[in-house]
């Protein structure tokens, strides 16, 4: 069973950063074949606006980072570690949390990761960063998850790009982390980028279009099996929020805040129905973001809860989707230091090869 | 588990289609109202009434409502 349990670690303060590129759904909706118009589509998923533009995920999370920072009045030198977690990285070689840590100026004595994961790669990403720091040796790390530019141009009107960071610091006595987590490989094709990997390597083949549930795409782009993904979701998330709460002897009732993954609306309501959860207190950021994948957690809590967060206050969030993958965490915050949304345009003069 | 009660809540996923169009022997593909967002709701139904997740699969593999019933009643 994988429940874990991290003490004396506590997040200080979360940022993020979008482009300032606004996608209104229901003016630019981008239809290739679908069964939906726009006003349907998005009724049925929530998803009105999203933020689009041509920045990798770095783009988005290295000004993220840099506004958390100052907010934090934390010295760069201090940070010792970074955990990136996309499955958008810059380059195939290197990991971009190598190029991230010259982006930011840190310290070249810095542990620097990536990790591969997707909607439930927050809390993944929080397991790493929180255990990393719970013996002291490693004080203060910055957790930086998101998802942005594809590897091929291709856009889909539920997904939005943002970047996200959230610093985490050693704090003795802190009540920490509690975690669940679980994996179902088999449903390993539920959302996949079948082309371009090592598996299947890129060819001429990969950029030929063919049907997929009645999408014209070819094999560089995301496919994912709706069906089976909203059935995972709807019986996953309640049952690793109970698991959770019975395994750490909480009363998940007790949370002040229920931070899930902005899948869709349709999903996220029968998550939050089956679990008899206020409305009030699961924050929604879908609405003008879309899906942004492992930066869906901590994007809703910045510019959702900015001004609810002053003292004490109890969260369970609950990251899943694809792999399948999915994480739950128990966690409290004093006095969170929010940073105000970073909107993100565009450096041409940036030079990268 | 009874195939009435499971076409009663089958059919209340349906906002349009009238109440006498669900029978065992309906092909609900064919429903007007059908969509793969009507699917999404009887996905949702039939964790919730009967603790059963299907998948894309089962859907698509069922042709009347009481194939439907008869996979749910196979993994329950």
């Amino acid at each position: 069973m994988a429940f874990l349990e991290v003490r004396n670690v506590s997040i200080k303060g979360i940022s993020a950063g979008v482009p300032r590129c606004v996608i209104d759904n229901l003016k630019e909706f981008n239809d290739y074949s679908r069964e939906y118009n726009a006003a349907a589509f998005v009724e049925s998923t929530g998803v009105k606006e999203r933020r689009i533009d041509n920045l990798t995920t770095s783009d988005l999370c290295v000004p993220a980072a840099e506004q958390l920072i100052v907010d934090l009045r934390w010295s760069k030198k201090e940070i010792d570690a970074i955990v990136f977690v996309s499955q958008m990285h810059d380059y195939i070689l290197p990991a971009t949390a190598c190029i991230i840590q010259e982006r930011l100026g840190l310290s070249k004595e810095c542990y620097a990761v990536d990790l591969a994961l997707g909607c439930s790669g927050w809390v993944y990403g929080l397991s790493v960063v929180s255990s990393l720091l719970q013996n002291g040796g490693i004080k203060k790390a910055l957790l930086l998850a998101g998802e942005g530019k594809r590897r091929v141009p291709y856009d889909e009107p539920l997904f939005g790009f943002a970047g996200t960071a959230t610093a985490l610091e050693y704090e003795e006595g802190a009540e920490g982390f509690k975690y669940h987590f679980g994996t179902d490989g088999n449903g390993y094709d539920a959302i996949i980028i079948p082309d371009g990997g090592s598996r299947n390597q890129f060819t001429a083949k990969s950029l030929e279009m063919e049907d997929f549930n009645g999408h014209q795409i070819n094999r560089l782009y995301s496919r994912m099996k709706g069906m089976d993904v909203f059935a995972f979701g709807i019986s996953t998330v309640p049952k690793s929020v109970k698991q959770l709460s019975e395994h750490f002897g909480i009363d998940y009732h007790d949370a002040d805040y229920y931070v899930l993954h902005q899948a869709n609306m349709k999903m996220n309501n029968t998550i939050a129905k089956k679990l008899k959860l206020n409305a009030e207190k699961v924050p929604v950021c879908m609405d003008t973001f879309g899906n942004t994948s492992s930066a869906s957690i901590p994007l809703t809590i910045v510019t959702r809860l900015n001004d609810k967060v002053q003292g004490l206050r109890k969260y369970i969030c609950c990251g899943f989707g694809v792999g399948l993958s999915w994480g739950t965490v128990a966690f409290s915050t004093n006095n969170l230091l929010l940073s105000k949304l970073v909107e993100v345009e565009v450096n041409n003069e940036e030079k990268w090869i | 588990m009874e195939i009435k009660e499971f076409i009663q809540y089958f059919a209340e996923q349906f906002d349009e289609t009238d109440i006498n169009e669900f029978t065992p022997e309906t092909v609900f593909h064919d429903l007007d109202e059908y969509s793969s967002l009507i699917a999404l709701s009887i996905i949702a139904m039939i964790n919730e009434e009967y603790d059963v997740t299907l998948k894309g699969d089962d859907m698509n593999a069922a042709v009347t409502i009481e194939d439907l019933f008869n996979i749910v009643k196979s993994k329950m």
